[in-house]
């Protein structure tokens, strides 16, 4: 858990004192991802420093795990906290072992115990430890050396990490497959991470929570989801863009949409049969067919069935597409954008049918807590301004 | 021709007041090494000390070296050392100490911001960073200023033959005031050989003192 606790930091400049962060106080629960997002300068950046004061703070407090941090030791604070920058900062002077060992020596571990540790944490990031321990870090590509980056922040096992846009010089290909490597990881570790991002997809796909910080205040503090259905104010809604409910698609599974009620046939059916339970559940175009097992093997349109007599298992057409329980709406969407089609069937890990979306659905799931922009400019320019 | 016969039949006074330089040069570049570095490095912390300091360094090397000797002289002789080794090698110290100094300070101020930030971040201590990132990460820039220092300096000591201090101007300054062209030049060809092989096996060190991982990426670069 970190916790900040009216988190300040006022530079001295030569036009006066600058208010970077003003009073940040918030808590990220043990376990959880937070970014902190926002246009540079909002003071997002200097929060994190703060955390592990590279950047000393003016006034305020930082609890890790509920201890106060005031009292400690500098250099001992940084060695339990995982630091990773966007510049990425491995020391061209040592191979990838001695950097994935650079906190473990600090901290005077044993060197078999360390040498293990970079090994295991190699397998972790997917990058071979015989091809690697024993290189440079100028040896390695960009998304390599980010991935050695990581490792050496996880290397003493801290329970917090601070991550300031770890993968914002990383090319936007290795960028989402580092990404998603992550947050495996993650999955795994629970470790508490606050993450300085600019990206609003980044922060929706990485964060459990995201605060928004602008011109040294914190501004909305909230689940993604909640962020993009109900900003604060104006500033946190130009943030996310004009297509923020878009955006909202790729964070809902489909089996928070789906529908299990899905009429279908089975390829001994009639064809008449087909049209009546086309009629019965309300179709407009068409009903899937189904095996025995369930698994969706054609459909019957519905004018086929109309103008047409025999079984259905001998008028067949192809299923265009299906959708998983764990898909995101987004990629349902594409699926019925390219198709031209209205509903999708779902099928299970087995590949049988448990029920369909249709767009319906989807839009009524993102409206119903969609909050619009507020249209009066003087409230929200006060909630801003206090 | 009369110059190689003159070689030849003094090749063991030639060899013995090489090692005489050598020695000379070593010795003072050696102590303003010792001297240098450090300096360099404290002036990193002090961007108005470092001014003066480097200022003051080039300051002395314009001071012309005979000039140098020459204000020595009274000084030293207060210790019975006016003249000789003495000065010699204070002389190449206090020449040596700019392209030292400024050589550490420019690499070691040069260290990629995002190292060193790297390097607070992981909890390493201000003599920890020195040691283990910046020091290494320098040492090619230093080793250029010494090297510098040491060619630079092999042609100063050619002059403290005339405050007796031996070496290789032994040859020049007999030759000029003997009118012996083969002793002027053969000391002149020795003192530049001198300063060509030690740059070179200067620069060998300096390559073997190089990080590999730094060596590797000048070599993708």
């Amino acid at each position: 858990m970190i916790q900040l606790d009216n988190l300040t930091k006022v530079f001295d400049t030569p036009k006066g004192a600058v208010t970077a962060a003003d009073n940040i106080s918030m808590e990220v629960p043990a376990g959880e991802i937070c970014i902190l997002l926002g246009p540079s300068g909002c003071g997002k950046t200097t929060t994190l420093k703060m955390i592990n004061r590279i950047i000393r703070p003016s006034s305020g407090k930082v609890f890790i795990n509920g201890e106060d941090t005031t009292g400690l030791d500098t250099q001992d604070l940084r060695r339990n906290i995982g630091y990773v920058i966007q510049q990425i900062g491995l020391f061209p002077n040592m191979t990838i072992e001695d950097n994935i060992s650079v906190v473990p020596r600090l901290l005077g571990w044993d060197k078999t115990r360390y040498r293990e540790r970079a090994r295991e944490h190699m397998d972790m990031i997917a990058l071979d430890p015989d091809a690697f321990l024993k290189r440079y870090p100028s040896e390695l590509s960009g998304g390599q050396q980010q991935r050695i980056g990581v490792a050496r922040a996880l290397a003493a096992d801290p329970p917090v990490m601070l991550m300031d846009e770890p993968f914002g010089a990383i090319d936007p290909i290795n960028r989402a497959v580092i990404q998603d490597e992550f947050l495996k990881m993650q999955q795994e570790l629970k470790k508490t991470i606050m993450f300085v991002s600019h990206d609003i997809d980044e922060a929706i796909k990485m964060g459990d929570s995201v605060a928004v910080f602008r011109e040294g205040k914190l501004v909305q503090y909230s689940t993604p989801d909640d962020l993009l259905a109900a900003p604060q104010n104006d500033f946190v809604e130009s943030f996310l863009g004009e297509d923020r409910a878009l955006k909202r698609l790729n964070l809902v599974r489909v089996r928070e949409v789906v529908s299990d009620d899905i009429g279908t046939v089975s390829p001994g059916d009639t064809l008449e049969t087909a049209l009546a339970r086309i009629d019965d559940y309300g179709y407009q175009n068409a009903i899937l067919v189904v095996n025995d097992k369930r698994q969706p093997v054609g459909l019957i349109s519905r004018a086929l069935a109309r103008t047409t007599k025999g079984f259905c298992r001998d008028h067949l057409q192809n299923v265009s597409a299906t959708v998983s329980l764990d898909d995101d709406l987004r990629k349902v969407a594409s699926l019925m954008f390219a198709q031209d089609i209205t509903w999708l069937p779902c099928v299970d890990a087995k590949g049988r049918v448990c029920g369909q979306i249709t767009q319906r659905a989807m839009t009524h799931h993102l409206g119903s807590r969609f909050r619009p922009g507020t249209t009066d400019a003087s409230s929200s320019h006060v909630a801003t301004e206090e | 021709m009369e110059l190689i016969q003159y070689a030849l039949d003094n090749l063991d006074l030639l060899g013995a007041r090489m090692l005489e330089h050598i020695a000379l040069v070593g010795v003072a570049v050696g102590i303003a090494t010792l001297t240098g570095v450090p300096i360099g490095i404290a002036i990193t912390k002090n961007e108005k000390l470092a001014k003066g300091v480097l200022y003051a360094a080039s300051i002395i090397v314009t001071i012309p070296s005979i000039a140098l000797f020459g204000i020595m002289i009274p000084v030293l002789s207060l210790i019975g050392q006016g003249i000789g080794y003495l000065p010699a090698v204070i002389a190449v110290l206090l020449y040596s100490q700019l392209p030292i100094i400024r050589n550490t300070y420019t690499a070691i101020n040069n260290v990629d911001p995002a190292l060193r930030e790297a390097a607070r971040g992981v909890g390493m201590s201000q003599n920890q960073r020195l040691r283990m990132v910046e020091i290494p990460l320098a040492v090619p820039v230093i080793m250029a200023g010494v090297r510098t220092a040491v060619v630079l300096n092999i042609g100063v000591m050619a002059i403290a033959a005339y405050i007796g201090a031996g070496g290789l101007g032994t040859f020049i300054s007999r030759g000029i005031s003997q009118s012996d062209p083969r002793q002027l030049i053969a000391g002149a060809i020795a003192v530049s050989l001198l300063a060509i092989i030690v740059d070179f096996a200067l620069l060998a060190l300096q390559k073997r003192l190089t990080p590999l991982g730094m060596e590797r990426a000048a070599e993708t670069a």
